[in-house]
């Protein structure tokens, strides 16, 4: 490893972060500076892209370009910014509400368009930011700062929704686990194609429930024998919540992708971004 | 019927909805152009794809005709109820011809038996091939110009298709020229060199020739033909194009296309640009232009899809929340709209705000002959940045050079939240009061490089006549044909900013009439806001959905000047 793809060139030295002590966005950061690292991608190459919420403030931590835009809206500005100029390394990320609940819409549409985005979940299964609601992903009867005799409604399977709509790269990861979480994040900036990794998170300060020791006592890695291609297994493993498996749970390799589809790149592959400047 | 030898022509063609009427309309404008007569043409349809009564007016001219008339001299009923539906526009004067079954026993009704020409030339279908002959005729069209017309149209059906529709055109041809009726235009050489165009066209080729490489939207009338357009032509101008899943997507796409380096727009109507208001607001927080081009029908809501208005100014003036500069244009005609498309994009990048082109059904849908358009330049302000650079670097103007990512050795990091001169989050106060300043400091340049209202008519006037957008070549032509050297016009292709200058020609007025398609008089408001001393209570307005008409202006406006 060279020493100029440390991770902490992504730092930024005088931030001044807003995440409560505990917070499993702590994990998430320095797994992602981490990853950027191994694969030696200059900041200048990288577009972070967020909506709002805790999750959504990672950009303002990591030393790369940043397009911190509203709630919900990570995912259009995503696939915008990759068709305009395909060469950067583009990743969305943002939590749970923001992508499953306001941006839910975009959330389906981005992995029909299949661009070659990274999309990063902070799923955490609770509103953090706006203090302690239910977010898309909290369970049935969980009792939270505005639901005060527990969820009515069943939560949303972000990854067997994305298996459903053939998603190419579907992972599913926790915040606590370093090793796993980096090389995630490193296969799914290498994949070709929209890669969604769901990263379970604990909220130290709303979230009671699924904490540090609920994801260790109810996640399971996937083994090595287990094939990522093979549909109708990797539906099974997204639709079993009664253990959440952890790795590369759904993968379409041989989709199109998005941008490379569209008109201006049929001959030329310079990035509309920069044709026309020196 | 008496009739003096006419150099103009006003033709409707009346029926359902996927009964041929758009065929016709295309084949006869472009051979009356061909012929080097002016041509004008502009529809109003109904909300559905097939059935309904829509109809399609075309005049033609020996001289320059741009504007809607009330006045047929020849209506084409191509069903049943086409006559019934548009009696009220039908005098003394008006020749209605077509087949015997629409025709009927109208007064001055000319019947013919085009279904049993169209069967002798093989298929009762070739119908409105008769139809577009049998006119052709009657306007004293040149030949070749028909047979080229008919040729190019049915371009992609077989040799033998093709020839029927030619021949079954000019057995018409000869039946109009044969009818007697005093239509005498002179044709022109020049026009035959010019192009027809419509409001959609003007736009959509505006946005290219000043770059536009990006368009996301989601389909709505009448704004879609925009996106159409752009669509079409994508390949040859090297154009990103996506339908997005919905508007909230398409601005945030538009947005950030900016960001990554493209010339963005989004094409939509009142109610799509409605969900696109959020963006409007981060546009305007993270200093990255976008282009709206907003196509108006009338509201509230879903209101008449298919039908004309101006009633979204308040709309795109407010907007988006918190305090922000923004630019509207509504062109007047259609080089001010590919001239005014194209500023659009260099004004968004110069000053890295919304920029907003507001037409509307009938300016969209309404197209003539125009010559070619003048030459625009791409003006484009990016900047290669360096290690220190800022995004939001505080100057005296207010614009920071603005870099996009990967292009430099910069970082370029916007932030929706308030942010530092880095584009960090920051809840100090005194960056929250040196940014606001910093954005609508903007301003003063912004007034500076506005487009100034256009005066039509005599500089001694005592009456002054406000337009904006759409209404212009209508309310051109009333005061023309109202022939009263006391009478201006005074139409506004740049509704926002108001022009300061406008000032001097209101005071110069004794009587101010506001003239506007829309229910409150939206730009006579804003003009109330703008200037002390302005008198905006004399309103002409029109809201049931339907274009003012020129007779309509010259009545409506004879009783405001006495």
């Amino acid at each position: 490893m060279s020493n100029t793809f440390e991770p902490k060139i992504y730092d930024i030295p005088d931030a001044d972060v807003a995440w409560c002590p505990g917070c499993g966005n702590f994990g998430i950061i320095n797994e992602l500076k981490t990853a950027l690292a191994q694969l030696e991608l200059d900041p200048t190459q990288v577009v972070l892209v967020s909506g709002i919420g805790q999750a959504a403030k990672m950009p303002q931590y990591v030393r790369a370009n940043m397009f911190n835009g509203l709630h919900g809206r990570s995912l259009p500005a995503a696939v915008a910014i990759k068709m305009v100029n395909p060469n950067l390394v583009v990743i969305a990320e943002s939590g749970d509400g923001c992508t499953y609940g306001e941006g839910g819409n975009h959330f389906i549409h981005t992995i029909r368009k299949n661009p070659d985005i990274t999309n990063i979940v902070h799923d955490n299964q609770i509103y953090g930011l706006t203090k302690g609601q239910a977010s898309p992903t909290t369970a049935r009867g969980q009792v939270t700062t505005l639901q005060f005799d527990g969820v009515i409604v069943d939560p949303f399977n972000p990854i067997a929704v994305a298996v459903a709509l053939d998603a190419s790269f579907v992972a599913r990861s926790f915040s606590g686990n370093l090793q796993l979480t980096v090389e995630l994040i490193k296969m799914a900036i290498k994949h070709k194609g929209y890669a969604l990794i769901d990263i379970l998170q604990p909220c130290v300060t709303f979230n009671k429930v699924n904490t540090y020791q609920w994801y260790r006592e109810n996640t399971y890695l996937l083994p090595d024998s287990y094939d990522p291609t093979d549909r109708q297994a990797a539906f099974k493993i997204a639709t079993d919540t009664s253990k959440l498996a952890l790795g590369v749970i759904y993968m379409n390799p041989n989709k199109p992708v998005f941008e490379e589809q569209l008109a201006p790149y049929q001959i030329d592959k310079t990035p509309v971004a920069l044709r026309g400047l020196e | 019927m008496s009739m003096e030898k006419k150099s103009e022509i006003s033709i409707v063609l009346s029926g359902a909805a996927g009964q041929g009427i758009q065929a016709v309309e295309h084949i006869l404008t472009r051979v009356a152009k061909d012929s080097g007569f002016h041509v004008f043409a502009t529809k109003e349809y109904m909300s559905r794809v097939r059935g309904g009564n829509n109809s399609t007016e075309i005049r033609i001219s020996a001289q320059p005709v741009k504007a809607y008339v009330d006045r047929i001299d020849i209506l084409v009923p191509l069903n049943d109820n086409a006559i019934e539906r548009l009696r009220h526009r039908i005098t003394e004067e008006t020749v209605i011809l077509g087949a015997t079954r629409y025709v009927g026993k109208e007064k001055n009704s000319i019947g013919l038996m085009l279904e049993e020409i169209a069967e002798s030339f093989g298929n009762k279908i070739y119908e409105n091939s008769v139809a577009i002959g049998v006119l052709s005729g009657i306007i004293n069209a040149n030949e070749d110009a028909v047979i080229n017309n008919i040729k190019a149209y049915f371009s992609k059906k077989s040799d033998e298709v093709v020839k029927a529709n030619v021949n079954a055109a000019l057995k018409g041809y000869e039946i109009g020229k044969s009818l007697g009726l005093k239509f005498e235009i002179t044709p022109s050489d020049e026009v035959k060199k010019q192009h027809l165009l419509n409001g959609s066209e003007a736009v959509a080729k505006g946005a290219i020739a000043s770059g536009c490489n990006f368009i996301s939207s989601y389909p709505m009338s009448p704004a879609t033909t925009v996106f159409t357009e752009l669509s079409r032509l994508s390949k040859q101008y090297g154009i990103l194009v996506d339908q997005a899943e919905d508007e909230i997507a398409a601005a945030n796409m538009a947005i950030a296309a900016w960001y990554a380096g493209a010339r963005a727009m989004v094409s939509t109507s009142g109610g799509g640009f409605a969900l696109m208001t959020e963006a409007i607001s981060l546009s305007g927080m993270i200093e990255t232009p976008i282009v709206v081009h907003l196509g108006q029908r009338p509201g509230p809501a879903t209101g008449l899809p298919t039908r004309t208005e101006q009633g979204d100014l308040n709309l795109v003036l407010y907007a988006g929340h918190g305090d922000f500069p923004r630019i509207i244009y509504a062109p007047g005609n259609l080089c001010e709209a590919y001239e005014l498309s194209a500023k659009a994009f260099n004004i968004a990048d110069k000053y890295q705000i919304p920029v907003f082109i507001l037409t509307d059904e009938y300016f969209l849908d309404s197209f003539y002959n125009v010559e070619d358009m003048p030459e625009m330049k791409v003006e484009r302000y990016v900047v290669k940045t360096d290690e220190n650079y800022k995004r939001y670097l505080l100057t005296e103007d207010g614009i920071s050079p603005r870099g996009i990512p990967g292009y430099g050795k910069g970082l370029v990091r916007v932030d929706s939240d308030e942010h530092d001169e880095n584009g960090h989050i920051t809840e100090s106060a005194e960056v929250r009061k040196n940014m606001v300043q910093k954005r609508l400091r903007k301003m003063e340049k912004i007034v500076q490089d506005a487009v100034p209202p256009k005066l039509f008519g005599s500089e001694d006037y005592k009456y002054l006549i406000i337009t904006w957008g759409s209404t212009q070549l209508i309310v051109k032509e009333a005061l023309e044909t109202l022939g009263r050297k006391d009478v201006a016009m005074l139409h506004f292709s740049q509704v926002y900013p108001v022009p300061t200058i406008a000032k001097e020609y209101f005071d110069k007025a004794e009587k101010i009439i506001f003239l506007e398609q829309n229910a409150t008089g939206q730009f006579a408001n804003l003009i109330k806001l703008t200037f002390d001393n302005v008198d905006t209570k004399n309103r002409i307005l029109k809201y049931n959905g339907f274009v003012f008409s020129v007779e309509e202006v010259i009545e409506a406006i004879s009783k405001e000047v006495e």
